[in-house]
């Protein structure tokens, strides 16, 4: 049971920061870049694709087996598009606003390549639970990104977070950020600041790992000395 | 005609369907890597959008629409341009082998480019007629194809520059993005077809 949870975790995790979706692997760009106008819409998005890889991962994990290989796509898109018609049709029931705001990119999730990405190289090799993993870390990560992406543009571009004033009165909005160029070079420059942040964790990493080493082999060195345990204090 | 002249002028420069309308976004950015690419894919756009929006808008007109089931549209389009995509990869390859080879590897990448379904859906959500629709699928392939050459003829020119290193590969891409998207946004004073 243990075993079981640990490697759901690791599946569950690796979409947080590892294999982050839009910043880490550059997919489904389309509904990041258009709309992230504000943090609501974002965060709006984000959980329609949560909804759909989820029961998209789980559904294809459990019925991959009997999809012959050679028609698996098409399969895979009508599972999908089945699923976002049901996203469709929930949110014009229940969030009438959110669907108007976020308007033609509600069908396109179907080919948002994340999602038929996680399905082909995921949900289609392993069982049902890592698979519904996968799909909630991922969503999440895709979720929390475009939060992310849109509190920064609504933050700069119309000086609210949420719909809420909080950049004080005198705050003149930046337009440039919530308009189409604002959104390319907003996502431009997280991409480059990833970039640069892992190859900074890495260099401390592996800083870390040669300091470790070079400890370990003056440990065993046999110098006259070397035994700083027990040397004693000299007196001043 | 000033009416289909504006409508291209429109999709092409104002309403752009990469830079303005954020369509296509995963191919713009994965095939301007270089001029040949760039030119092939944004063929196989043209060509496809054109496709699929003739087909798609005769299906909802007549087939959806009459029998009361256009909630079912999303499924019935990518379905259709799935099936379309395959269709016209095969037909290629028998009967028009020169185009098949400039077009064919991009062929596949097509079925998952949302401007070709994104194109379908517009036309419907702005009810074009059947011509509008067919002029507007063109017009936008076109704005598409232009997008791509550019960005490809910039890329290709940096690479005999110095980059910073974080920026190097899609960062960059996205910045240079966005600056011709920013040119393109002058274009928005002109006005609009509808």
């Amino acid at each position: 049971m243990r075993e079981i949870a640990k490697m759901m975790w690791k599946e569950f995790s690796k979409g947080l920061w590892k294999d982050l979706p839009p910043f880490r692997l550059v997919l489904g760009l389309c509904p990041v870049l258009a709309v992230t106008k504000t943090a609501g819409n974002g965060l709006g998005m984000g959980c329609s694709v949560i909804f759909v890889l989820t029961l998209s991962n789980l559904t294809i994990s459990m019925v991959h087996k009997l999809i012959p290989s050679k028609v698996r796509i098409v399969c895979f898109i009508v599972i999908i598009a089945t699923l976002v018609v049901a996203v469709e049709l929930l949110m014009q029931a229940f969030a009438y606003p959110l669907y108007q705001r976020l308007g033609i990119f509600v069908p396109l999730i179907v080919v948002n390549c994340i999602i038929l990405g996680r399905a082909e190289a995921f949900a289609s090799r392993n069982p049902v639970h890592l698979s519904v993993a996968d799909a909630l870390g991922m969503g999440l990560g895709f979720t929390l990104s475009l939060t992310f992406l849109g509190a920064l543009r609504e933050i700069f571009g119309y000086g609210t977070l949420f719909g809420r004033h909080c950049m004080g009165a005198d705050f003149q909005p930046f337009a440039f950020m919530v308009e189409a160029p604002g959104a390319f070079v907003c996502l431009g420059i997280i991409l480059a600041t990833m970039n640069a942040l892992t190859v900074w964790i890495d260099k401390r990493a592996s800083l870390k790992i040669e300091k470790k080493r070079r400890r370990q082999i003056l440990n065993t060195l046999p110098l006259p000395g070397a035994d700083t345990s027990k040397r004693k204090r000299l007196p001043q | 005609m000033n009416d289909y002249y504006l409508l291209v002028l429109t999709a092409i420069f104002i309403n752009n369907i990469v830079l303005a309308q954020y369509l296509g976004n995963c191919p713009f950015l994965g095939t301007s890597k270089s001029m040949e690419t760039a030119i092939g894919m944004g063929a196989a756009v043209i060509f496809v959008a054109v496709m699929a929006t003739a087909i798609t808008w005769v299906l909802q007109k007549y087939v959806l629409v009459a029998l009361e089931l256009e909630f079912v549209q999303t499924i019935v389009f990518i379905l259709v341009i799935a099936t379309l995509v395959q269709f016209v990869e095969l037909f290629l390859k028998k009967i028009v082998p020169p185009l098949y080879d400039a077009l064919g590897i991009f062929l596949p990448l097509i079925t998952t480019n949302c401007a070709i379904l994104g194109i379908a859906v517009i036309c419907q959500r702005n009810d074009y007629e059947f011509l509008e629709s067919i002029v507007f699928a063109a017009a936008s392939g076109l704005g598409f194809w232009l997008a791509l050459v550019i960005l490809a003829s910039i890329r290709e020119r940096l690479e005999t520059t110095h980059v910073p290193r974080a920026f190097r590969g899609t960062p960059i891409a996205l910045v240079l993005a966005g600056l011709m998207s920013l040119a393109f946004f002058a274009f928005k004073g002109m006005g609009s077809y509808r």
